[in-house]
């Protein structure tokens, strides 16, 4: 039976999709200004990030007003509170290519340290288990979320490569590479941390999808 | 601890099978809820356990309800005795056409012919107290139970029941007829009086089931879909039609 709810919930998912999908640009610009060391794009994602940050509030009122007025029970309950984590989960990595973006603005007018390798290849992981998070949402697709939840061990070896590279053959080595190395080396843990929030959202999907709860609890993944 | 073992209960209204195979038990001293479509076999399944059933013709039961270690469906139950120590409230609450007191004191004077006043203004008390009415009617027990409001009706039904001092609380729908401040005061006495008290309510108000009770059990068309602690009913529950039910998707 289609209930009027349901129109709701499709009204909450095309917004989740809308956040989502300027969270994924917003990360996809940050790492374009950053290889290209474009000032001008970088600014633009500082700039976006205040219309993501609007969004962010007015889904989250909207979850508040359907929990009030349906006061919903079992796989409607699920979604709405998956719904208003993935939300938050998304502003906070929105929030994170906006540092990104900050650090390239630091980096834009240096020569670069080295040439980018790795940090491309580490977002490249983090745009795919965002794009696939959100995916996993919105087709409740729980064995997406689980792919998504398993490739965040990729991502923090990537970082922790960039990190001793970083260290071992710049930092240590000499001491005034560092406003071009710290730079690169909060860009990593910032992707890095990107990575964490997806793994987060794929782990609300699974317990929005299956009912069982899997964050801190890897061995139940499988 | 188990209060209440419903095994493999059958019931017929002459020809139609109203209860099919239920298998519960209920929790001594919790709340449990019975939630599901008008016709499920809900308010059936509540009336076996005091046999209430046995006054419709034509009903026929097969299976165990065990209360304390005795099946109370076995012929030769008191069902007197049964009856004082499973109680049950009704969706309309029914005060006789006495006064308070009378109302409070007609089971204690049915079952063990008290006329010691001083025990029976005892038991007034206590059970007005118990249901948080003492101190609103103390100078009206004399009056008349009818001119009471719904609330202090429907509250004045579970203090005649708790003077007789049951075990079990059978309550079939008691707040549809209550506006919602009054539900909420009736839920707030339920949770007081499961402290010493099995509690089994019938509600067609999810919202009340799932604030109230420890235990829910879905039942549809007969049968005891699904039984399981109330939060893993109303977040997590296991049976599509349990889902559909309470997420408003069935009919």
């Amino acid at each position: 039976m289609e209930r009027h709810f349901d129109e709701e919930l499709k009204e909450l998912n095309k917004e989740v999709l809308k956040i989502g999908a300027l969270t994924e640009e917003a990360i996809f610009k940050s790492i374009e200004a950053l290889k290209n060391r474009d000032k001008v794009s970088a600014q633009e994602v500082i700039k976006t990030d205040t219309r993501i940050d609007e969004l962010e509030l007015a889904i989250d009122e909207h979850c508040i007003d359907l929990i009030a007025r349906y006061q919903p029970l079992a796989s409607d309950l699920r979604f709405i509170t998956t719904g208003m984590k993935l939300n938050a989960e998304l502003e906070r990595i929105a929030d994170l290519a906006v540092d990104i973006c900050q650090r390239v603005m630091e980096l834009a007018d240096k020569p670069l340290l080295k040439p980018l390798i790795d940090i491309p290849k580490l977002s490249a992981i983090a745009q795919k288990m965002v794009h696939d998070s959100i995916d996993a949402f919105v087709k409740k697709d729980a064995c997406l979320a689980k792919m998504v939840v398993l490739s965040d061990s990729q991502a923090d070896e990537l970082r922790n490569r960039v990190q001793d590279e970083l260290i071992n053959d710049y930092l240590s080595r000499d001491v005034k590479s560092a406003t071009r190395a710290v730079p690169l080396l909060l860009i990593a843990r910032h992707l890095e941390r990107i990575c964490d929030h997806a793994t987060n959202i794929a782990e609300d999907v699974i317990y929005m999808v299956e009912a069982r709860v899997v964050k801190h609890h890897p061995e139940k993944l499988k | 601890m188990v209060k209440i073992e419903v095994k493999q209960l059958n019931l017929w209204y002459g020809d139609f099978h109203a209860l099919k195979s239920v298998n519960a038990s209920f929790a001594e001293k919790k709340i449990t809820a019975i939630i599901g479509p008008s016709g499920c076999g809900k308010s059936t399944l509540l009336r076996v356990l005091n046999r209430m059933n046995d006054l419709i013709e034509g009903v026929r039961t097969e299976g165990g309800v065990i209360i304390d270690g005795h099946n109370i469906l076995e012929q030769h139950t008191d069902l007197v005795v049964l009856r004082k120590n499973v109680g049950m409230v009704f969706q309309r609450p029914n005060p006789f056409p006495l006064s308070i007191y009378e109302n409070i004191v007609f089971g204690e004077k049915v079952h063990n012919g008290s006329k010691d006043k001083d025990k029976l203004d005892q038991i007034v008390e206590k059970s007005l107290m118990d249901v948080l009415l003492w101190d609103e009617l103390k100078d009206k027990l004399r009056k008349s139970a009818l001119s009471l409001s719904l609330e202090q009706k429907q509250r004045l039904c579970i203090a005649r029941l708790l003077a007789v001092r049951p075990q079990v609380l059978l309550m079939d729908e008691p707040c549809s007829t209550l506006d919602p401040q009054a539900t909420a005061r009736i839920e707030e006495l339920m949770r007081e009086l499961k402290r010493d008290y099995t509690i089994v309510i019938v509600t067609h108000n999810m919202q009340q089931a799932a604030r109230v009770s420890d235990d829910t059990g879905f039942m549809l068309l007969g049968e005891l879909v699904e039984f399981d602690k109330t939060d893993t009913i109303f977040t997590a529950p296991k049976d599509k039609r349990t889902e559909d039910y309470i997420t408003g998707r069935y009919g």
